[in-house]
């Protein structure tokens, strides 16, 4: 404990030149979270320096309802690997998947960082808070509604992680058993940072993460309240297959001919034109490919009741009912009432026709 | 409503391009960057991590650019590899940490790469170092010191 | 809860089908209507044919006549640029051309999206430049009534909420989109009601008027 206080207490330069990293091991480093914080290359002078100067802040995870799939993602990350991430960047006091203790070891670890740390902790929520009945999701007996409350009482700031702490995701998706709530939905008297995304990018999470610890700071946020460095642009605006949708090139299948050369995959689904997220450039798995790149369409994970908005492999704009039948009942309707309302016109015009009474020029003569 | 078991899916694979042709634009980034090089001694990295290549850009673009004399290692923090490419004065930096996954490539346009360059703190305290080796018994180093 | 995307839902879904349920009863009810009416039959010799008369007036009819070009120059010309570029941004925009095949299984080439959004932006302004003039100029404003005002409304706004849906010029974008689709509803409904229906009509009434003058064996 008192290694890791002393740890916690130096600044990050400090604790690298104690490992023996070097300073072009450190401005590597530098290079690499700068990237990683998608920052141009220009900044990379100033990172260095407030990197050198920055102290790690404690972390305080909570996992509610969710599926591990975000802390699955967050120990994918490469840059910086999930250990720098803990030993460098940030002081990971409390994640009941990762850490060791368990039970009240556990509790009381999370007790002591919150004590320690007082106004300056980070609170990260992966999963949706259950308001329907606190029995619905518990942990060490306390209901995830009180433990976020009692936990980010003390916290400079709360990051949602995930689109279910973000937006409430599949737990809140139709028709919602557990009353399932986002974070912002609970969290209204310190700021709320949005890392959405089922699950978010691995490196979109430590960016964020990193961020606070380089500047001391959250990103500036879109409406959302997602970092705009990241959430900024759509995949649509930023997609590779992009000239051929302008093109109207579109792929029929998968993995068709068309799939193959990049033609657009907006035909079999694709919600990239809704959907705000950094797949486009920083891609998955170290770079590797990202969904669309694969074949398949976005499924807009990183947008609010993505769940809910239509399937999966239905167009964003086309409408979801069979017109061509729909229209077909309606012509026939049509055409029937259409002919009614001839009819009724023509015999209006007969009876018009009948009543007309014929006058010659002695009746006028006559009546004059 | 379109359902997956609806879309069929079927392979064909003849003239699948090799790449987006996304590298083009870089090159004429590049030929900017060059230029103020040139003129102005001014540097420029291109971080290409921010770039949306589809498949076969980055190798179009690696390929394009062809490799020069001088390939260099860096052993800090996993092993980065950095080339002069076939253009003098355009480099590419491939940062990669101790697992070997790429962590940052960037494209600098400038004489040495930054990162190359001996950075003057370092060479105070190798100064001393040495210093240290060739008089192991005194005791108060002053390698800084002229003489 | 209404979130944009169940905005969306609602207007790609149950908003889409009353929109066309409105609009197909719509036009062909008022179609029949004028159709099954009927003309008294003319016993006059005929002297001439009715057919090719009657479609060369459909497309003779389309070209500006002389005379009302040199009064109204701007009137003439204002009326084509938007009604052109109406018909480009419905009939060319690619996304347009992918919703017709989905659901009507027609297809065609499209164009370059960006050409369509600089096309889309000369008919807005040229919509307010022509609304402008009808407010300002005394003949066109004493002999326009509330309908001339929203069918210039109802046209407007399709090309509008596109512009901004295209540009994503309001957050977030299932809101916007659904705005888009919402007022093309609208149109779809207003459409059969309004002056608007000329769209189907203008060729009846041409080939009519082209196809009585042939006829009678003048020129029309
Ligand atoms: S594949 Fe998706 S994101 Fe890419 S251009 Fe097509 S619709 Fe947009
Ligand atoms: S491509 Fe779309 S659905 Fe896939 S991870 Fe990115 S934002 Fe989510």
């Amino acid at each position: 404990m008192a290694d890791h206080m002393k740890r916690f207490r130096q600044t990050l330069g400090e604790s690298l030149r104690e490992r023996g990293v070097s300073r072009r091991g450190f401005l590597k480093y530098c290079t690499a979270t700068a990237s990683m914080m998608a920052l141009p290359p220009t900044m990379v002078p100033a990172v260095a320096a407030a990197l050198e100067k920055a102290k790690r802040p404690s972390v305080i995870w909570l996992s509610f309802q969710e599926c591990t799939g975000c802390t699955e993602s967050i120990t994918r990350s490469h840059s910086p690997s999930l250990e720098n991430l803990i030993f460098d960047h940030i002081s990971l006091d409390y994640h009941h998947t990762l850490q060791v203790a368990s039970g009240d070891a556990a509790e009381a670890a999370r007790e002591a960082a919150m004590h320690e740390n007082e106004g300056k902790y980070l609170v990260v929520v992966d999963g949706s808070i259950p308001l329907g009945n606190p029995g619905f999701s518990t942990i060490a007996g306390i209901s995830n509604l009180q433990m976020m409350e009692e936990t980010v009482a003390g916290a400079a700031a709360v990051i949602a992680v995930g689109s279910c702490a973000a937006f409430g995701g599949l737990p809140q998706a139709n028709p919602n058993p557990t009353g399932a709530a986002s974070v912002s939905d609970i969290v209204h008297d310190k700021p709320v940072v949005n890392v959405s995304g089922c699950p978010p990018i691995p490196t979109v999470i430590t960016g964020v993460l990193a961020h606070f610890l380089t500047f001391g700071s959250l990103p500036e946020l879109d409406a959302l309240g997602r970092p705009m460095v990241f959430y900024g642009q759509s995949i649509h605006d930023r997609c590779y297959r992009r000239p051929f949708y302008d093109k109207g090139l579109f792929a029929e299948t998968f993995d068709d001919e068309g799939a193959r050369k990049g033609w657009c995959l907006y035909r079999l689904g694709c919600k990239g034109p809704m959907a705000y997220n950094a797949c486009a450039t920083t891609k998955w798995n170290q770079g590797v490919s990202w969904p669309v790149e694969s074949g398949h369409g976005c499924l807009g994970c990183s947008e609010p009741d993505f769940w809910d908005a239509g399937g999966f492999y239905n167009a964003l704009s086309i409408p979801d009912s069979d017109i061509i039948r729909n229209a077909g009942i309606v012509t026939a309707a049509g055409v029937a009432l259409g002919a009614a309302a001839g009819a009724l016109n023509r015999s209006t015009r007969a009876k018009a026709a009948a009543k007309h009474e014929t006058v010659t020029i002695d009746d006028l003569d006559r009546k004059s | 409503m379109q359902k997956l078991q609806d879309i069929a899916v079927r392979v064909e694979s003849k003239d699948v391009p090799l790449n987006h042709s996304n590298a083009t634009p870089i090159l004429h980034e590049i030929h900017h960057a060059l230029q103020r090089l040139a003129t102005q001694q001014e540097t420029t990295t291109i971080d290409l991590r921010a770039i949306p290549f589809g498949p076969g850009d980055e190798e179009d673009l690696l390929n394009r650019l062809g490799t020069g004399e001088v390939q260099i290692e860096l052993d800090s923090l996993g092993t980065s590899k950095l080339w002069e490419t076939a253009f003098s004065g355009v480099w590419i930096i491939d940062h990669r940490n101790a697992e070997g996954e790429r962590v940052a490539l960037q494209i600098e346009v400038t004489r040495v790469p930054e990162i190359i360059q001996t950075h003057p703190d370092d060479v105070t305290d190798s100064l001393q170092l040495l210093d240290n080796q060739l008089n192991p018994n005194r005791t108060e180093t002053s390698g800084l010191r002229e003489e | 809860m209404t979130t944009p995307t169940d905005f969306l839902l609602w207007v790609r879904g149950p908003g889409f089908d009353i929109a066309l349920v409105v609009f197909i009863l719509g036009v062909i009810i008022r179609l029949l209507e004028v159709l099954v009416l009927g003309r008294k039959h003319d016993y006059s010799e005929p002297r001439g044919g009715e057919l090719g008369p009657g479609l060369k007036t459909v497309v003779t009819r389309t070209l500006p006549e002389t005379g009302s070009f040199k009064r109204a120059p701007f009137t003439v010309i204002g009326g084509y640029i938007w009604h052109i570029g109406f018909f480009i941004s419905l009939f060319l925009f690619v996304p347009h051309i992918e919703l017709i095949n989905a659901t009507l299984g027609l297809s065609w080439p499209g164009i370059a999206s960006n050409l369509v959004d600089a096309v889309a932006a000369v008919t807005i302004v040229t919509l307010i430049a022509m609304l402008f003039s009808r407010l300002t100029h005394p003949v066109k404003r004493y002999l326009s009534g509330p309908e001339d005002y929203l069918t210039w409304l109802v046209t407007f706004l399709p090309m509008l909420t596109g512009y901004l849906a295209y540009h994503r010029m309001i957050d977030p974008y299932p809101l916007v989109l659904g705005l888009h689709i919402l007022s093309v509803e609208v149109l779809m409904i207003v459409f059969p009601f309004t002056k608007l229906m000329h769209a189907f009509t203008f060729f009846i009434a041409r080939w009519y008027n082209g196809a009585m003058s042939g006829r009678r064996g003048v020129q029309s």
